[in-house]
């Protein structure tokens, strides 16, 4: 079985956002550009899957929608441990177009299990691996914080609201990931970084898609109040305050 | 034309946020000088159904389909995209929880409808329509234009008030029959929360971080959780060290939530956490460093020894619930 690991090039998420042009975009001066969080511990799963010889699968790849200024985190992911990369060179402007050209490499290339983060942290839009399914009219499990391979049967934990279910789809399929999934990111070795230089990028050209949303504008979160400081000593004057002052209990 | 709305409930009851999305609906309807029509799946009695229509719904669609049961997001996208057709749908909403992530995005691609998820206010312009929604994991928040003739919106838990309005709804029951063919995730077995709150729905969170110091120091938390009816939660490290289970941490990659009211209780508000509780309505801090970019976000704070503080404010709270 073949695996693929959808890939978000994001800014560091310590990165204090600042933006540019009229607050249109973000401002990339000293951005640290990072693989999304989710996408890293889905890429760390999917390899240690393909650690254990008995899972039965042959290969990890990665995909991302960007241009060559995203080279840097496809090689990261090579270091961790990828096999091969595939790069649809285009700025990704929205979620239905980066969705539309991933289904597009799954169609040509053929994967069994196809691995997407829960979102994105900078978008947050939660919906390009719902999207690649459809696309593919395949099954999508959402919210998944376990994955692992028994007698050949995947077997997801899949959180919903209030609790877990334990479940299982027939390949091809897309699984969304979350939290839980794997324990830590994997870190690149000295030998994964030098291997990683001669690992394949596989660059495509991307399908003509119209995207139907657009940012146009972004603005920070308006600031908060000064904090109120309550004697340490003195704690009933905090619960007097909820009550009488912002009447939440 | 109309405005749907996907509701959930859990036990035959609906959960807070449906009466949310149906306010939220009815705004969006009014604005579109159109009607609400709201969606239920699932087993609920006729007289807990009703309840959507006090808060502005004009028509409540009700199945009930054993095929329904176990949650599949190609059989609900089916059945939603049938009766988005029927109610000529051209907004449609859902929460922007785990299911509506689930259905939102694979009903985009079936309706060629772009998605706003994560929305806080109700659209900003109709022309182009715009709405108002979360990025950079709460840093910013940015308008969003969505062009297609259909719009799907998931709304940010907790974001918008419930507004009860007056109105007679009328309940239709539907048959609605599902391609056995879609029917592919199966469920094996469902592990649900029993008696505890359900983090992502809770008005109120006390959440405990490293300056609990140890795990045996969480009755105080807890039990200050318990008289308040809060949800209980915690910080990553919390949770990497094993103090508390995976699914209370909050934080940046952990559950996003938008309480009323969190209280971080020796957690010293790292960027990463902030992005997954900036959006409670109120934050309180408790912390001993006075310098802790908890203070920075919150309304209230006390710099002190949460060990200290905490059986205090256990006193504070059993005195007004006298």
């Amino acid at each position: 079985m073949k695996i693929l690991v959808c890939i978000s090039n994001v800014p560091d998420t310590t990165t204090k956002i600042k933006f540019a042009e009229g607050n249109t975009s973000i401002d990339s001066t000293g951005i640290q550009w990072v693989i999304n969080p989710w996408d890293e511990l889905s890429l760390t799963r999917a390899l240690e899957l393909k650690d254990d010889a008995t899972s039965g699968i042959k290969s990890v790849t990665v995909v991302h929608v960007g241009t060559a200024t995203s080279e840097p985190t496809i090689r990261k992911a090579l270091a961790i441990g990828a096999d091969d990369a595939i790069r649809v060179n285009a700025e990704s402007s929205d979620a239905w177009f980066v969705a539309a050209q991933i289904a597009e490499v799954v169609k040509k290339e053929q994967f069994d299990i196809i691995m997407c983060g829960i979102e994105s942290s900078d978008y947050n839009g939660s919906v390009v691996g719902g999207m690649i399914s459809e696309f593919l009219g395949i099954p999508s499990v959402s919210a998944v914080s376990g994955i692992k391979i028994e007698n050949g049967q995947l077997i997801m934990t899949r959180e919903i609201d209030g609790g877990k279910e334990i479940v299982t789809a027939p390949v091809p399929f897309v699984a969304i990931v979350q939290k839980g999934i794997a324990k830590e990111p994997r870190i690149a070795a000295m030998r994964g970084i030098m291997m990683a230089r001669s690992k394949p990028v596989k660059l495509v050209d991307p399908l003509a898609v119209e995207p139907l949303t657009q940012i146009v504008v972004f603005e920070k979160p308006s600031p908060r109040a000064a904090c109120k400081y309550i004697d340490a000593d003195n704690p009933a004057q905090l619960i007097d305050l909820l009550q009488n002052e912002a009447k939440i209990i | 034309m109309s405005v749907l709305v996907y509701t959930e409930n859990w036990d035959g009851k609906f959960k807070k946020l449906s009466f949310e999305l149906v306010s939220y609906a009815t705004g969006v309807a009014k604005m579109l000088n159109t009607s609400v029509t709201a969606v239920s799946i699932g087993k609920v009695d006729e007289n807990e159904l009703i309840r959507l229509g006090s808060y502005g719904a004009h028509k409540i669609i009700n199945i009930n389909n054993d095929q329904l049961t176990a949650f599949d997001s190609q059989a609900y996208t089916s059945v939603l995209s049938e009766i988005s057709q029927i109610e000529n749908s051209t907004v449609i909403i859902f929460s922007n929880n785990n299911a509506g992530k689930a259905i939102a995005p694979r009903l985009s691609v079936r309706l060629k409808a772009g998605v706003g998820s994560g929305v806080s206010r109700l659209p900003l312009n109709l022309n182009p329509f715009t709405v108002y929604k979360r990025t950079y994991s709460g840093n910013a928040f940015a308008h969003l234009v969505i062009r297609s003739d259909v719009k799907i919106l998931t709304l940010a838990q907790n974001s918008f008030d419930l507004i009860e309005t007056a109105n007679n709804a009328t309940i239709e029951n539907l048959n609605v029959s599902v391609d056995g063919s879609l029917l592919k995730t199966v469920v094996k077995d469902v592990q649900k929360q029993t008696g505890k709150i359900v983090l992502t729905d809770a008005d109120i969170v006390v959440s405990g971080g490293r300056g609990m110091k140890s795990p045996d120091n969480w009755p105080s938390l807890v039990e200050l959780a318990t008289l308040l009816g809060a949800a209980t939660a915690c910080s990553r490290p919390v949770s990497d060290e094993g103090w508390r289970p995976n699914e209370e941490h909050t934080g940046q990659t952990g559950k996003i939530i938008s309480p009323n009211l969190y209280i971080a209780v020796g957690i010293s508000g790292a960027t990463q956490h902030l992005a997954g509780i900036s959006s409670s309505k109120y934050i309180v801090a408790i912390n001993t460093d006075k310098d802790a970019p908890i203070f920075e976000a919150a309304q209230y704070g006390i710099i002190g020894d949460a060990m200290k503080v905490l059986p205090k404010l256990v006193e504070a709270v059993k005195e007004i619930k006298k």
